[in-house]
């Protein structure tokens, strides 16, 4: 059988809000002490009512319409009814039958590919986030789970996908467009190693002739994108070889295993739940008019699109390096601002992609906290321009200052390693090589070109790197030409 | 002294001419509490000392010739379902026992603000759940007119109290009837608000679209008073209308000449008590007489309102109900293997059996397969009743009606039958389902010395209306003005 | 006698969702209680709701929105005040299997 891949998407995002959902506590919750962010609605006290903060509407009508969608004019709350320790109403306030957007999409394209594939964006919604739990114990000693309520009520936006993926990859790369256009929306910071942008995935392998849908796997706890496609790949391939062994898909949920690389089976302890949805009768339908709509669409923030769009037009780089620049909000808030101090547009590129994105990734840091900021980094080049250093001294400065976060100048000044610019310094020590080297003169007076660049090699020594290549050059050419 | 008889607007006027002080008035309440509470059993918790420095502080600030609040010096007191901060607050069950709310619900601080002092908590059916009291954990609330009868439920511990004259004003909620029908039980005037017009935060809840603070008064004017300290939008409940709160007080003095009243012919088919029914003929007249024009109206849909009503409460509840596990307060089970059997055994030694058996039809109801036969369907029928309302106050001011077709029954008479108890919520259900307004006041006694309720019903947000109704039927009907005696039946035998 | 609406089966997975267990005496009177209770029920269907609107909100309002501030949280000692266990400022539960 030829199998085609199917996958779905289902997507969380906290949404940066200044307070929660249905109470004003703050969303800064991580590294809280327990406990210590909650009030009586977060917490589901007996009695407490929920109140709808204003700006995840905005929020959520934002990332709606930047999807594409519909928006629903009338909105409903409903409860989703369960009991779990972190869950302190035993029921999520979500949305069921009257989600804020539907019938949305988002175009990718694979690298390096012009072929644009159309993801469907089934819904976008919005829910309350649950407390998390610590498990404590082991399976001899009495094991006890421990319950910490601060991140209750945090505003969630959930955004479904049709199951329109065809393999791995583009799953992933969905997901780093999406990251990067909820950041550039300015409202979540996409970070799925906190959990502000939590994935879960649906599989299924259908038969291509006959268009059968195959079964459908469910898989959670995928804390990266690169883990996303892990551990689809990881189910392409398990599927498939079930298949080719006339084996049957089971449906069930699995958890991804990062430290094994594999996808576990969930015990079917977990029996389908009913979630007893009904309307939330704490909260009125929310009415979102076409004025509120429009105003939201008019004030979008640019988009990653439109920026790589942008980028390529007034800074004349490559796509490819539009494309990079653009994939998250931070990075090409970093890179403008060098533009904005610099006139060499290809060149800042070339530095922030390749130098800069190297130690950042090495070092796990995110550009936003880069030890070199635009200004120091704007500063370096001036002093490649200005002939103070060189091109590969630059790399070594750079590497000082992205170990030590000092400026340019101060580390070229502290190691003395500035170019020479002064040129009788610089013709005194061409005139000794020249003067210690009479062979090498001759070779070169017979034709061997070539032996200028041992020459030129012999000054960069004796300066130990800080003279100008290109003046030593042709000095030397200048002086031994008879 | 006997200053806990006198009604709350009686006081705030003495105190002000300083006649009297607030601290003799606590005074006689608690003597009065000491004397028949344990004959009435009305109160849960009581916060004596804080009461009497709270009364004396009032006293202090009436001599130095402060400015007043509008209820200083008011005793009251509160059922205990809404959340009291720093007092235990049960809802009448174990599974609450010891909960101590680290907030006030918005009415507290309504009250408080006010210059009330809230000196208890009352007795109710636990959860709300109950028309006679007799479903509270800690044990039954007793009627002042009859110890061996129900005061009504499920807010029987204020009302019993207010007719008892342990207290001068209560708060009661209403989610069925269970204000107005333990006051026409117990004599009192219970007034139940259109949904949305008092917060409900803060107030423990038992079904979301249907329950509402109501005062539990002596008279009709102590009524508005309380209605225009606890009514008002609450950004805290996003379910509080934001309409302007009127004067309550005056609305009530203004006369009620040509007033449409109209007569609902579904409340008064058989099952209603002979007496019952002469006593509403007779208050009927009164009206008339002064100037009112009553006509007969129908309300098709009313006999479908008790089953309507009990798909979308208990379907309700049964998920406001879900939080209590035991984790973050009250009740926790002792002998248990794991999660789920920890929730389990505190559900089910926590809850008391009405309020398990609506949990399970509620949810029910709810589940996969069930939701549109059962609760769909009851919010469609619900609509339909609530259109029954609209037609009918397109062309009439007010609609009167029994408040229940008996007077107060025998404890232990409707227990053993959840549906015959059910059954008592006849007049006072459709109300809540509309979201309208009613209150109940005294329109006379049975035979046996058994208060019959009168229920004038208005349209959303029409309180003024029905206060009005109620002010001038109060000040012009001739039912004797009297008091329960309060005697156990023994002793009742060896005076006689 | 009344055609059972509801099983001794469905009383006991309704009393799993619900979170409350029952012995058999107590699930025998529930699935009769249950039983006559949704039997009167029935009366609904009497009732043709076809193209009728369910209410789910008995008021219609604009709006109650609130505005995007932070005001302060309890304190910790106030949430754990009302808890019977509890570690190292978390509320404690048996394992989740």
């Amino acid at each position: 059988m030829k199998e085609e891949i199917v996958i779905g998407l289902e997507i969380h995002i906290q949404l940066m809000t200044k307070a929660k959902m249905f109470c004003h506590c703050s969303t800064d919750y991580i590294g809280k002490e327990p406990n210590t962010n909650t009030c009586p609605v977060c917490l589901g006290l007996p009695g407490s009512l929920p109140v709808l903060n204003k700006k995840v509407l905005e929020f959520a009508i934002r990332t709606a319409v930047a999807l594409n969608c519909r928006i629903n004019q009338v909105s409903r709350f409903h409860r989703k009814n369960y009991f779990y320790p972190d869950l302190p109403k035993a029921y999520q306030i979500s949305q069921y039958d009257t989600p804020l957007g539907i019938n949305g999409y988002m175009e990718i394209s694979l690298t390096g590919s012009k072929e644009k594939h159309r993801i469907g964006i089934t819904r976008v919604h919005i829910e309350e986030d649950a407390g998390k739990l610590l498990h404590e114990g082991d399976i001899t000693s009495s094991s006890y789970s421990l319950v910490d309520y601060n991140r209750c009520g945090i505003p969630l936006a959930e955004i479904v996908t049709e199951p329109d993926f065809r393999s791995p990859e583009e799953a992933r790369i969905f997901l780093v467009k999406l990251r990067s256009i909820v950041q550039h929306l300015g409202v979540c910071d996409g970070n799925m190693e906190e959990g502000s942008m939590r994935c879960d995935a649906n599989i299924s392998l259908r038969d291509a002739k006959i268009g059968a849908l195959g079964t459908k796997v469910e898989i959670k706890n995928m804390n990266s994108f690169k883990a996303v496609k892990k551990a689809l790949q990881f189910e392409v391939n398990r599927q498939k070889k079930l298949l080719a062994e006339g084996e049957k898909i089971v449906q069930e949920t699995k958890h991804w295993d990062e430290s094994k690389n594999v996808t576990i089976s969930m015990r079917s302890k977990e029996e389908a739940h009913d979630y007893r949805y009904f309307p939330e009768p704490d909260l009125l339908p929310i009415k979102v008019d076409v004025k509120m709509i429009d105003k939201i669409r008019k004030s979008l923030p640019e988009l990653p699109e439109a920026r790589r769009k942008r980028f390529i037009k007034n800074y004349q780089i490559p796509e490819y390096d539009a494309e990079l620049l653009t994939s998250s909000k931070a990075l090409g808030d970093y890179y403008e601002k060098t533009t904005s101090l610099y006139p060499n547009s290809k060149v800042l590129s070339n530095w922030i992609m390749g130098e800069l994105m190297r130690y950042l990734n090495e070092e796990k840091i995110e550009i936003d906290k880069s030890p070199i900021s635009p200004e120091k980094l704007v500063e370096m080049l001036k002093l490649i321009d200005e002939g103070v250093i060189s091109g590969k001294m630059a790399k070594d400065v750079f590497e000082k200052m992205f170990k030590t976060g000092r400026d340019a100048s101060q580390i070229v000044k502290e190691s003395g390693i500035t170019q020479i610019t002064d040129e009788n310094e610089l013709f005194e020590v061409i005139d000794n090589v020249i003067k210690g080297n009479p062979k090498s003169v001759n070779d070169f007076n017979e034709g061997k070109e070539k032996v200028l660049n041992f020459l030129v090699g012999q000054v960069m020594r004796y300066t130990k790197g800080r003279a100008k290549p290109d003046f030593v050059f042709e000095a030397i050419k200048q002086r031994i030409k008879k | 002294m006997t200053l806990n008889r006198l009604t709350a607007h009686e006081v705030i006027n003495l105190i002000r001419k300083k006649k009297i002080t607030a601290y003799e008035v606590m005074q006689d309440i608690f003597n009065q509490i000491n004397k028949v509470d344990n004959l009435i059993r009305a109160f849960l918790v009581l916060n004596k000392e804080e009461a009497l420095k709270q009364a004396k502080e009032i006293d202090i600030k009436v001599k130095k010739g402060e400015n007043l609040p509008l209820l200083a010096g008011v005793a009251v007191a509160v059922k205990d379902i809404i959340a009291t901060r720093g007092t235990e607050t049960t809802c009448g069950s174990k599974i609450l026992k010891g909960f101590i709310p680290p907030y006030n619900a918005t009415v507290i601080n309504r009250l408080k603000e006010a210059g009330t002092i809230i000196i208890g908590k009352t007795n109710m059916d636990e959860f709300a759940m109950g028309s006679s009291t007799e479903n509270s954990a800690f044990g039954p609330t007793h009627n002042p007119w009859d110890l061996e009868r129900v005061p009504g439920g499920s807010s029987g511990g204020s009302t019993a109290a207010v007719a008892a004259d342990e207290i001068l004003v209560a708060l009661g909620t209403d989610t069925g009837g269970s204000v107005r029908q333990p006051a026409s039980f117990c004599g009192m005037v219970g007034l139940k608000p259109t949904y949305g017009r008092v917060s409900r935060y803060g107030l423990i809840a038992y079904a979301s679209s249907l329950d509402q603070v109501g005062p539990i008064t002596k008279d009709v004017t102590d009524c508005a008073l309380l209605m225009k300290v606890i009514s008002g939008h609450d950004n805290m409940d996003s379910t509080s209308v934001n309409l302007e709160v009127p004067d309550y007080l005056k609305s009530c003095q203004e006369g009620i000449k040509d007033l449409r009243i109209g007569v609902p012919k579904e409340y008064f088919i058989e099952g209603i008590d002979p007496e019952v029914k002469d006593a509403l003929d007779k208050a009927l007249k009164i009206f008339e007489k002064l100037g009112a024009k009553i006509e007969e109206v129908s309300l098709p849909h009313t006999e479908y309102s008790l089953p309507a009503y009990y798909l979308i409460a208990t379907a309700e509840a049964s998920s406001n109900l879900a939080r209590y596990d035991g984790v973050q307060y009250g009740y926790k089970a002792e002998d248990y293997r794991d999660l789920t059997s920890m929730y389990q055994k505190t559900r089910s030694e926590g809850f008391g059996s009405e309020v398990k058996r609506r949990i399970m039809l509620g949810t029910y109801a709810l589940s996969s397969g069930y939701y549109d036969a059962y609760y769909l369907k009851a919010q469609k029928v619900r609509t339909l009743i609530k259109e029954d309302f609209d037609k009918v106050f397109s062309k009439y001011d007010i609609l009167v009606t029994p408040t229940s077709p008996t007077p107060a029954f025998k404890l232990k008479e409707k227990v053993s039958d959840p549906l015959t108890m059910y059954l008592s919520d006849i007049y006072t259900v459709p109300i809540n389902l509309a979201g309208i307004p009613a209150i109940s006041l005294n329109c006379g006694y049975s035979k046996s010395n058994l208060p019959i309720g009168l229920q004038i019903i208005g349209k959303h947000f029409s309180e003024e209306t029905i206060l009005r109704a109620a002010f001038n039927f109060e000040q012009n009907n001739d039912v004797e003005k009297k008091k329960p005696s309060i005697k156990p039946a023994k002793q009742k035998g060896a005076t006689e | 006698m009344t055609e059972k609406i509801i099983t001794k089966r469905e009383v006991e997975y309704v009393a799993k969702l619900a979170k409350l267990e029952f012995n058999e005496e107590e699930k025998e009177e529930f699935t009769f209680q249950l039983n006559s209770i949704l039997d009167y029920f029935k009366k609904l269907n009497e009732l043709n709701t076809e193209k009728v609107e369910p209410t789910a909100y008995v008021i219609s309002m604009p709006n109650l929105l609130n505005e995007d501030e932070v005001k302060p949280s309890l304190s910790q000692d106030e949430v754990l005040s009302n808890a019977k266990y509890i570690k190292k400022g978390y509320f404690k539960v048996p394992k989740i299997i």
